[in-house]
């Protein structure tokens, strides 16, 4: 390089360099976007169900952010045939991705579980809903509407897609078939080392609390998503011991844990029930079940984007979502609770309702919907909790 | 004699003819045509892309709603720096970055030097072709398939199973394999163009005066070599360092592409600084690099 064209380009380097600034202060200034408020109506949405159904044939698509299998074609292309909405769709490996995918604009709606939704109503990305225009909510489960994980201030934020609980799966030719507790993959996982496969989140602590809620008596556990330092360090320490013994750590990548579980890499570990359906089709010889200590789970609600570009069809698809044939075969094809009763008339399996729970509360009572932890104790502890933020970091430690 | 009057003005020249003059005149006029478009991209996209990162590791997030908060702090930088996993996590990819880069050296130098300097022409054509083949197919499916490959009933296994052996599994250095298959080509090439460009005469002058033939490959291909195999290392230990797909394919174990691409929901200022750390760490490279006088051989 000669010393003149050294010149030069020390020339462009300072021209860059005053680009660069100029950048800096440029994207400083923006931003700042309003949070808490959200309009009340979503612009662009029909004023009557009949003008909605309209306005959907002039939008054509609905962008929906889902969990993996959420929209199958089984139920999404007779909702296209009957409304004319496209189904695109986008999956979301785990509650913060689907908060960074939505936060891109580009998608009309979520299927939220709780660690998601409780954010996106308090940071007003989500829309409350006008159930006028959703004529099946009214049969949805009394017990599953108005949660915290599903309204704020007494509004409705969308709509419940289904619920079911995080189960322990094994392969019946590596560990006994009559195992109903957590133990295996925690105190008593010496005989499978390197063969857990674990969910590759920071929510993944609370089924650690689960665990300790029942054989640690003394920590006192009572929520596993209210945890305070020494509860909190107790459930870490677990995870830690853990740690090492896992082979196959999966981000919300179910055709990932499948694989493992089929060759072996993986013989037990927590699941949900869709893999279990997966699994079993393809005669891999796998057991599920929800261990005597109860375990986490979750509830999911579709809600609408408040800035959904295709608002009509969404609407559309919140009011399908939860109609009895929709449900029964979400239900089936997920392997969750439908969250309509009628649906229990229409599933292939006529038992299926009664296998999965759908109206027996009791047997829910020690599943743990995945929700948001927050500093607030929700007792008389007070504001000593761990926050979403602390779990996170604490999750980036633990996986070393 | 009359003067035969022209009445008619000369042809007026043509579009392209007239711009092409114009540009003769004014040769600033041509740079700044030329070069307006790749600049824009440069620095706008490019640079001003790398500008918002920087930017972006000065912020906050809100601890309740993981909002990105638009107030200064060097947080961020200190939490990298004073947190063990993420020393740990940046040490584990150089590390990784470094071995892949040794491997793929070793393997690439013997094929590159028959290539170059053995074959016939006809055979180094099917060569070049057989390295290049790689990077037709997409990366994901190379990676997925060394998935299959390494799993506990997978192909590597079964093969070994007769010699009473076993594979790596899908373990770090079930990922050491993977990344040394996926990066060798970028080895190859670099070291191949490096050792054609040796004259012939060198090596006649070296047997001339008497050495023997490893002699003359230690004291004069092999120096004239080494900055091709470090302008190739470029790519290997650069590919290694940014990748995240891999990693997380392969490992349960975290790597500097797997810990971003995890934070990078609820942190995303944490993980904009994060991205630095590679960053600064290629500069580094790229700077003992030059001095070793590899950007000659690129």
């Amino acid at each position: 390089m000669s010393r003149a064209w050294k010149r030069r380009l020390g020339g462009v380097g300072l021209s860059g360099l005053l680009v660069f600034l100029a950048f800096a202060a440029a994207s400083c200034g923006g931003g700042g976007g309003g949070s808490g408020s959200s309009a009340e109506q979503i612009s662009g949405l029909g004023t009557s169900l009949d003008d909605i159904q309209q306005k959907a044939r002039d939008e054509g698509q609905v962008n929906l952010v889902i969990w993996s299998g959420y929209a199958d074609p089984s139920w999404a292309k007779p909702f296209t045939q009957q409304t004319g909405c496209k189904v695109n769709t986008k999956d979301g490996a785990s509650s913060d991705d689907m908060i960074d995918l939505l936060s891109t604009g580009q998608y009309d709606g979520v299927s939220a579980s709780g660690n998601a939704s409780v954010r996106l109503m308090s940071r007003g990305d989500v829309a409350p809903i006008n159930t006028d225009y959703i004529p099946n909510y009214a049969d949805v489960q009394a017990g599953i509407k108005n949660q915290s994980y599903n309204s704020l201030d007494g509004k409705p934020y969308g709509v419940p897609h289904g619920r079911g609980p995080n189960l322990l799966m094994f392969r019946t030719d590596a560990v006994p078939k009559d195992t109903n507790s957590w133990a295996v993959i925690w105190d008593k996982s010496a005989p499978y080392n390197g063969k857990l496969s674990v969910y590759d989140d920071s929510i993944f602590i609370a089924d650690a609390a689960v665990y300790l809620k029942a054989t640690r008596p003394d920590l006192k556990i009572d929520n596993p998503y209210e945890l305070d330092d020494k509860q909190f360090s107790a459930a870490v320490d677990l995870l830690k011991k853990q740690a090492p013994q896992v082979s196959d750590y999966w981000p919300g990548d179910v055709a990932k844990q499948v694989q493992a579980f089929t060759n072996k890499d993986a013989v037990v570990g927590t699941t949900w029930p869709y893999q279990v359906n997966l699994l079993e089709q393809a005669k891999v010889p796998v057991k599920a079940v929800k261990p005597k200590e109860g375990t986490t789970g979750w509830s999911d609600t579709w809600m609408i984007d408040a800035k959904a570009q295709h608002p009509n069809c969404m609407y559309l698809w919140m009011n399908y979502i939860i109609s009895p044939e929709a449900q029964a075969k979400v239900a089936e094809s997920f392997g969750e609770a439908p969250v309509n009763p009628k649906a229990c008339a229409l599933t292939t399996d006529k038992q299926f309702c009664a296998k999965f729970h759908a109206q027996d509360e009791s047997w829910w009572k020690d599943v743990y919907y995945w929700t948001t932890p927050t500093a607030d104790c929700g007792d008389d502890r007070g504001d000593v909790c761990k926050t979403q933020e602390d779990w996170k970091s604490a999750w980036t430690d633990i996986r070393g | 004699m009359a003067s035969v009057a022209y009445t008619d003005p000369p042809p007026r020249p043509r579009l392209g003819r007239r711009v092409s003059a114009f540009f003769h005149r004014h040769p600033r006029v041509r740079l700044a045509a030329l070069l307006a478009l790749p600049i824009a991209w440069l620095v706008g996209v490019y640079i001003g892309s790398l500008a918002v990162l920087l930017v972006a590791s000065f912020w906050q997030t809100d601890p309740f709603t993981s909002e990105v908060v638009h107030t200064f702090t060097l947080d961020n930088f200190r939490t990298l720096w004073e947190r063990d996993v993420y020393r740990n996590v940046a040490w584990r990819t150089i590390r990784m970055a470094a071995m892949v880069t040794v491997a793929d050296a070793v393997l690439a130098f013997p094929i590159a030097y028959y290539m170059a300097r053995v074959a016939s022409p006809r055979t180094r054509g099917i060569l070049i072709v057989a390295v290049v083949m790689p990077l037709w197919a997409s990366y994901l499916v190379k990676a997925y398939a060394w998935r299959t490959m390494l799993a506990h009933e997978g192909a590597l296994n079964w093969a070994l199973a007769p010699l009473g052996l076993a594979g790596p599994g899908l373990t770090e250095t079930g990922l050491w394999l993977v990344f040394t298959y996926l990066w060798l080509p970028f080895m190859i090439l670099p070291v191949y163009a490096g050792l054609e460009r040796i004259p012939n005469s060198l090596l006649e002058a070296s047997a001339d005066l008497g050495a023997r033939s490893l002699h003359t490959f230690f004291r004069v291909i092999l120096p004239l070599a080494f900055p091709a195999v470090v302008a190739g290392s470029i790519f290997t230990f650069s590919l290694t360092l940014g990748d995240y797909i891999a990693p997380g394919l392969i490992t349960s174990e975290q790597f500097i592409g797997t810990v971003i691409y995890s934070i990078r929901g609820q942190a995303l200022p944490l993980a904009a600084a994060y991205t630095f750390v590679p960053i600064a760490i290629m500069i580094l490279y790229l700077f003992v690099a030059r001095k070793l006088g590899a950007f000659e051989n690129l």
